[in-house]
């Protein structure tokens, strides 16, 4: 007799008190988070969706122009949104510039080489930095950072780089410079923690192999660790710079609010999310509420498409090497 | 024990296979490449490995065998100071690499494991280096820049390696791209090209199929010629096939050493003859 024959015969048997395992669970489960999925991607169409259909006046008026022309004047109900455009780029260029190197140098210390009892405490910190309410920190940056800029920070600057013309004319402290810092600071918290997470999930091995070949620990950590976690860390880039050009309240009050574009970096600047907060409740007429609609659906294809570049970046960056020549 | 050590090192002179295995470690003609003596290692308040005294002979295999967590794998560590990785090691005794003591205080243990090289568990190339800067990565840590000498370096590597028919048209291709057997010897022409004095492997064909591990072994059979390899493994019949040399670990304690047909066929101790004959670990 076949054992499966002879075990469900057998009344005492585990197998003929089971019952046939139903696949009702399975599917249902399957179906829930397919839902869940759908919902989240559906969220972002509709988001896109509001924001085309809120600004339809003003995409009609003014055309393809409203991304290329620089007058925002609500009184001759001219509007352009190019300074803002510029203005979100490059603050959060300028955000991830000083960020990225400070985030990964901070992970690179708590993984690598910190003491044990003092990796916590540091990781405490650094996530309260992102803790405090953007409105605090640009308050921080009207009364202490500007002050300390205009006074010490820019003037040192202009000495040493006034030759170039990224650092020409007054100082006023309020400026694009200024609000990228502040964004820089709002964003180092996400990529220092993302970044260790990429750098804790490098293998031991991966370093060992290092160590046994006489590395240091700078030689280990520049062949092993970052060579192999070059990828996720450029992911933590991407993360932080999503923030950055979203980021509003902190770079509204320490960026001067001044729709211009200037290569100077000591002059004031305007963002696309900083006009939609600063002018949301004066927008009296149907084409200057229209207006900031739009400016929002712009902010929001600005993200899309950055990240997009990002992603293309990375793709042919990882195919390059794997065809590199020996040596 | 005379120490002939600090005459010029010339590893070839030996023929391992001319003299009688019983008498070897006492001869006064055997080479030590490390002699250890009363070595322990704590891991916080963990003893790991308990006072052990032991002479590795040169230009030959010697193998580390007792069931898992006898302190083996930490004491091949101890041998080229990758233990000091775990934070809160202590070391008390010493290990003499040629004669050199590995624990003085003025002495780099980047420099000793340029001595004495590493092969891993697991099969560890570079994950973005083509399978020749795999190769010469170390040489160029150590500030190598001469492409010709670089190239004869990896080809003799590859070479040793018994790799280098295998991929000599592939060698701009990622490390990762061969084989588990095959990135196994990689990492050995890896460790191989710093031309260290020894070899250490830790269980290196544990994750290998029978096939890749008899390539694996008898390239440890060619490389003794010219090194001396001291090999961690779990598999018996490993130890029993490769190897000159035994050391069976119980408990962070040597418990016995000897030529390896002597410790398979009449060991000494009773624990040696229950954990070869399968009755515990």
């Amino acid at each position: 007799m076949p054992v499966a024959t002879a075990m469900l015969e057998d009344q005492d048997s585990a197998a003929s008190r089971m019952a046939a395992p139903s696949r009702f669970g399975d599917k249902a489960f399957e179906w829930l988070t397919l839902g869940m999925a759908l919902a989240v991607i559906l969220l972002v169409f509709l988001i896109g969706w509001q924001l085309a259909r809120g600004s339809t006046l003003a995409i009609q008026k003014f055309g393809f122009h409203f991304l290329t022309t620089s007058t925002w004047d609500p009184v001759a109900e001219q509007f352009g949104a190019l300074p803002f455009i510029y203005g979100t780029v490059v603050s959060s260029l300028i955000a991830l510039l000083i960020a990225v190197p400070l985030s990964i140098g901070t992970a690179v210390y708590l993984t690598e080489l910190a003491p044990l009892w003092i990796r916590q405490p540091i990781v405490s910190l650094v996530e309260m930095l992102a803790a405090i309410p953007s409105v605090i920190l640009g308050l921080w940056g009207i009364f202490v950072m500007i002050p300390w800029l205009r006074d010490y920070l820019f003037p040192l600057l202009k000495k040493l780089f006034g030759w170039t013309p990224f650092f020409t004319g007054p100082i006023y402290g309020t400026s694009m410079l200024a609000g990228g810092m502040i964004i820089a600071v709002m964003i180092l918290p996400i990529i220092t923690s993302v970044s260790r997470e990429i750098l804790r999930s490098v293998p031991k091995l991966q370093r060992e192999a290092a160590y046994a070949l006489g590395a240091t620990r700078w030689e280990v950590t520049r062949i092993a660790v970052l060579s192999y976690a070059r990828k996720g860390l450029f992911g933590a880039g991407i993360l932080g710079l999503g923030r950055a050009l979203g980021e509003t309240m902190a770079v509204t009050m320490v960026i001067g609010n001044t729709p211009q574009i200037a290569v100077s970096l000591f002059k004031p600047g305007y963002t696309l999310a900083s006009v939609i907060a600063n002018e949301f409740t004066e927008a009296t007429s149907d084409i200057y509420l229209q207006a900031l609609f739009e400016i929002g659906l712009v902010l929001f294809g600005v993200t899309i498409v950055v990240n997009l570049l990002a992603q293309l970046l990375l793709k042919t960056m990882t195919t390059k090497t794997a065809t590199r020549a020996v040596q | 024990m005379i120490n002939l050590i600090m005459a010029a090192p010339d590893p070839i002179v030996l023929e391992t296979d001319d003299r009688t295995p019983e008498s070897a470690l006492d001869s006064d003609e055997v080479r030590l490449t490390f002699e250890v003596h009363n070595l322990s290692i704590w891991y916080g308040d963990k003893r790991a490995i308990d006072s052990v005294t032991l002479n590795v002979p040169s230009n030959a295999v010697t193998s580390i065998i007792g069931p898992s967590g006898c302190g083996k794998s930490t004491f091949l560590r101890s041998l080229n100071r990758m233990h000091e990785l775990v934070p809160g090691t202590r070391v008390d005794g010493s290990v003499l690499l040629l004669g050199e003591n590995l624990y003085a205080p003025d002495v780099d243990p980047a420099i000793v494991r340029r001595r004495v090289g590493m092969v891993f568990q697991k099969s560890n190339p570079f994950p973005t280096m083509t399978i020749g800067e795999n190769v010469t990565i170390g040489l160029k840590l150590n500030g190598v820049r001469d492409r010709k000498f670089l190239n004869e370096r990896l080809e003799k590597s590859l070479r040793m390696a018994a790799l280098w028919d295998e991929v000599k048209d592939d060698l701009h291709k990622a490390g990762t791209s061969l084989s588990g057997g095959q990135q196994q010897r990689l990492c050995i022409a890896r460790a191989l090209a710093v031309e260290p004095e020894v070899i250490l492997m830790d269980e290196p064909c544990s994750a290998l199929d029978p096939i890749a591990t008899a390539k694996i072994e008898e390239l440890i059979h060619e490389l003794k010629k010219n090194y001396t390899i001291v090999i961690v493994t779990h598999n018996m019949q490993q130890a029993g096939r490769v190897s000159d040399y035994t050391a069976f670990f119980y408990l962070g304690r040597l418990i016995e050493f000897g030529p390896t047909s002597k410790i398979f066929s009449n060991p000494s101790d009773k624990q040696t003859e229950d954990y070869i004959t399968g009755r515990f670990g």
